[in-house]
């Protein structure tokens, strides 16, 4: 299991290879040394965690990001990927996560967006339309060229992708998580078009969670672990408990449960919380799902996307409305409440997703993190100055935010401490009940074991605390208590004793363990 | 636009020292362009500068300063209300129709209000002219430009209306019934000041207080700046975004009744396009109409920008056709400067090579400002 590539057997081709790709961030260094082969017709799956620099990787093999050092050999020759036209000209496309349809327009309007055919009497609607019936066709979608995208389901609208690339005489297709948002009929479709591509010589990036839909379709196995490749085999030398083992590694040590204390009461019940899901409101998010939390017991769950923790953690803090159930903070019914009415109970939520709901990029890191706790700074109409600036002083020195001061620009800081402005400023309005949405994400492992720190320390002194997280290493930290959603619902509760193989198990992510 | 020679001379000498100075004149710019025009029309017209003349034109001003510190407050939550002229003319016409009188003719009797319950009354017309406004955007997400440029048209047909398109010409009031003073809102001087400046000054100082010293200042930057993230943290944007509707409605209301008191009459047509100039004043001030940034100082320094560059021009005899073609430069330009700022912050916060982008950028304005 080293870094270096093993010879091909000479069966299969090698289209594309990267050598020693490297890529830094300012100081965060997302790859380091990458080799990455991709053979003629064959898939190959990268597989990682969370962080682990599969997207940078395919960022950069599609032209989006540069590498900061390294190189890329297409067909035996050196080339320079410098943009995403660029890579469309080389036959390199990718898909991404989120499509990228219009989704006013017709199917056959996207598939030649950007390359609309000429004619004498501009575009040449005749033509496009004969194409992308043909397209369609060969993928066995017979899709009417002119239904308007958004019409269609979002399988459906994945075919259209490809077959967009495949326009655009793709050899290389990249696709980032394609079947998170599908079902298990959309995803049996996926993988035929994705043989057929083979047959016809298309060289096919696989990146998925789900490890077990990942091997039944892939022909190679990549795995990175931040920023290193762990490992490289062919299907046939490989299993489930191989990928598992190279994905997590020994890991980096982000501490252990606190102990040396008693738990208190039962700070936060939820009962048979049930959440509609935002798209399909028909469907639920989260499906009457009841859990307790005690003061000082720290309880993580683990689940892949679209596991529900999101609308979970949202719902319960009241910015989504329950269609169910009720949330109970010391044994009061608070479901009825609004946020600031919550907060104002101790109940706070710190968000997924730092720059769209945690921070406010106008003001300073002072104003951010006294923004929840302005009540505690105000005598009758006014707000004073003084004691705002201890409000922030305090804050600044527990969560350890490294800034100039208070008056500093949010956006001077790095990832790590503006997520440590995201914790503080709700850790300043004083909570009983903390719930944070991985709050690791995108932090590097140095921040990441500061933020478990103080979430342990809190739990010291009878904070009960709720984190959600996609990495399997994480759990194994500082939670007493490891609950694994999956599909709106728990499908599993362990104890800190828990095995990584026994909680990627019971979330779907792997069967066998 | 010879004011902004000046600027290009003050910014040339020492390419050392320039950066500070590039700095301070785009931080400072609407102080500097005032000043500058100042300095301009006096050279330029004798009578330009004398207290009498600032004096008239601060009132005239006074109209523009109180819409424009009522549409900051809208701006800054990242909102838009271009309902304001519409506002004031309606608010200007119903002062003017409970001074003439309210008949009841149920009971067969007209009430006359004293001019502290015309006040009153108008302002809380205001306010529900904003309500309705907030109310739409907030709670039926109506986007703001077609809920205020719905009220636009609607407050200025309902003016229209209750006059039949004339004009109230009768506000003096009668001692006998009570309800003279009407000129105090606007057309008398205290201690030599025109009344309508001395309101507009009250709005500011209590505009000024309450963004800056008080927990609804701090939400009104919030939901501008991130209204998700502000919602997090107890926030309760919804609130906020009527509030300033309502604030935005009553300062209009304000403006229409110094307005109609310093002409000493009410027409249905008055304020027409006042939205813009309100709005023009904002921006020039240094606010963003993305809002978050912005305070009021910086607007009533827009607001007299535009005010003292107007009177100015009509003083010096250009046509009212050129000075639309200037106040337009300038509102463009102030936009452009604007960006320049902002660009400048987020260069400097990314990456420490950015900041020579920046110091290049902020020392090049005072020649773009030439140009």
């Amino acid at each position: 299991m080293n870094a270096t590539l093993q010879e091909q057997d000479g069966t299969d081709e090698v289209i594309l290879s990267a050598r020693h790709i490297a890529k830094s961030f300012g100081n965060v260094h997302a790859l380091k040394s990458v080799h990455f082969d991709i053979h003629r017709g064959q898939v190959t799956t990268l597989f990682g965690e969370n962080g682990a620099g599969k997207s940078t990787l395919m960022k950069i093999l599609s032209g989006v990001l540069q590498p900061t050092s390294g190189e890329i050999h297409l067909d035996g020759r050196p080339v320079s990927v410098a943009s995403t036209t660029e890579a469309q000209r080389l036959g390199i496309s990718i898909i991404h996560q989120e499509l990228s349809l219009a989704p006013n327009l017709s199917v056959r309007d996207n598939i030649f967006m950007g390359r609309e055919l000429g004619g004498p009497t501009g575009i040449d609607y005749a033509e496009e339309e004969r194409q992308t019936r043909l397209l369609m066709e060969e993928l066995d979608e017979p899709i009417d060229p002119r239904t308007p995208v958004e019409e269609l389901r979002l399988g459906q609208q994945q075919i259209v992708e490809i077959a967009r690339a495949l326009s655009a005489n793709s050899r290389i297709l990249i696709m980032d998580e394609p079947t998170s948002a599908l079902s298990a009929s959309e995803v049996e479709v996926l993988f035929r078009v994705i043989r057929d591509l083979k047959s016809r010589g298309v060289s096919i990036v696989y990146i998925s969670h789900h490890l077990e839909e990942a091997l039944t379709i892939t022909d190679h196995a990549v795995v990175l672990r931040d920023g290193t490749m762990t490992a490289y085999a062919p299907r046939r030398d490989i299993d489930l408990e191989w990928i598992v083992t190279n994905m997590v590694g020994e890991g980096f040590d982000l501490g252990a449960p606190p102990s040396g204390y008693v738990m208190g009461e039962v700070a936060l019940s939820l009962r048979e919380v049930s959440v509609p899901d935002a798209t399909l409101p028909e469907r639920s998010a989260v499906d009457r799902l009841s859990l307790d939390v005690k003061a000082g017991e720290i309880v993580c769950i683990y689940g892949l996307m679209g596991a529900g923790r999101t609308e979970l953690l949202e719902s319960v803090a009241g910015r989504l409305p329950l269609s169910g159930g009720s949330v109970l903070l010391q044994g009061r019914d608070v479901s009825r409440l609004g946020i600031a009415e919550r907060i104002e109970q101790g109940l706070v939520l710190v968000p997924e997703d730092r720059q769209r709901d945690g921070l406010v990029q106008t003001m300073s890191v002072g104003e951010n993190l006294s923004l929840a706790s302005i009540g505690s700074f105000t005598r009758r109409l006014f707000t004073s100055r003084r004691r705002e600036q201890s409000v922030v002083e305090e804050s600044i020195r527990n969560v350890h935010i490294k800034t100039d001061g208070g008056g500093a620009e949010i956006g001077s800081l790095s990832g790590g401490n503006q997520q440590k402005v995201v914790i503080g400023k709700m850790l300043a309005t004083h909570p009983d009940v903390v719930l944070l949405d991985e709050p690791s994400r995108g932090i590097d492992i140095g921040a990441k074991a500061e933020v478990f720190r103080l979430l342990s320390e809190g739990a010291r002194q009878g904070l009960a605390v709720v984190f959600t997280t996609s990495e399997v290493g994480e759990c194994l930290s500082i939670a007493h208590r490891v609950v694994v959603m999956s599909r709106g619902r728990i499908a599993a509760e362990f104890g800190a004793d828990v095995s990584k193989a026994e909680i990627m198990a019971a979330s779907g992510e792997a069967v066998a363990a | 636009m010879t004011h902004a020679s000046k600027a290009q001379r003050n910014a040339r000498p020492g390419a050392g020292g320039g950066f500070d100075l590039g700095r301070l004149l785009l931080e400072g710019r609407a102080f500097f362009a005032l000043i500058a025009i100042i300095l301009i029309f006096s050279i330029l017209s004798p009578v330009y500068f004398s207290t009498n003349n600032f004096l008239t034109m601060s009132s005239h001003v006074a109209i523009f300063g109180l819409l424009s510190i009522g549409m900051l407050l809208v701006i800054l939550t990242g909102g838009i209300d271009l309902s304001v002229g519409s506002t004031l003319g309606f608010a200007g016409v119903f002062a003017g129709f409970l001074m003439q009188g309210v008949s009841f003719e149920a009971f067969g009797v007209v009430v006359y209000p004293p001019v502290w319950a015309v006040v009153i009354l108008t302002c809380a017309m205001g306010a529900l002219v904003g309500a309705i406004n907030g109310v739409l955007i907030a709670y039926f997400k109506v986007p703001a430009f077609v809920a205020t440029l719905g009220m636009l048209y609607v407050a200025r047909g309902v003016a229209l209306l209750m006059t039949d398109g004339l004009t109230y010409n009768n506000l003096g009031g009668s001692e006998a019934l009570g309800n003279t003073g009407f000129d105090w809102l606007g057309f008398n001087r205290l201690f030599g000041v025109p009344v309508g400046v001395l309101v507009l000054a009250a709005v500011a100082i209590a505009a000024m207080l309450a963004l800056s010293r008080t927990p609804f200042g701090r939400w009104v930057y919030s939901t501008g700046g991130n209204a998700r993230a502000a919602e997090l943290s107890g926030v309760p944007v919804k609130r906020v975004q009527v509030s300033v509707y309502v604030l935005s409605g009553i300062c209009a209301a304000i403006a229409g009744l110094v307005l109609s008191s310093q002409l000493t009459s009410a027409g249905p047509t008055a304020g027409t396009t006042y939205e813009l100039t309100a709005i023009a004043g904002v921006v020039i001030g240094g606010a963003a109409l993305t809002g978050g940034r912005g305070n009021v100082r910086g607007t009533l320094l827009g607001a007299f920008v535009i005010g003292f560059l107007s009177d100015g021009l009509v003083i010096i005899g250009v046509s009212s056709y050129w000075q639309t073609v200037f106040t337009g430069a300038v509102i463009v330009l102030a936009v452009l400067l604007n960006s320049i700022q902002y660009k400048g912050r987020k260069g400097r916060k990314t990456s420490p090579p950015a900041a020579s982008d920046d110091k290049a950028s902020s020392s090049s304005s005072p020649q773009r400002v030439a140009a």
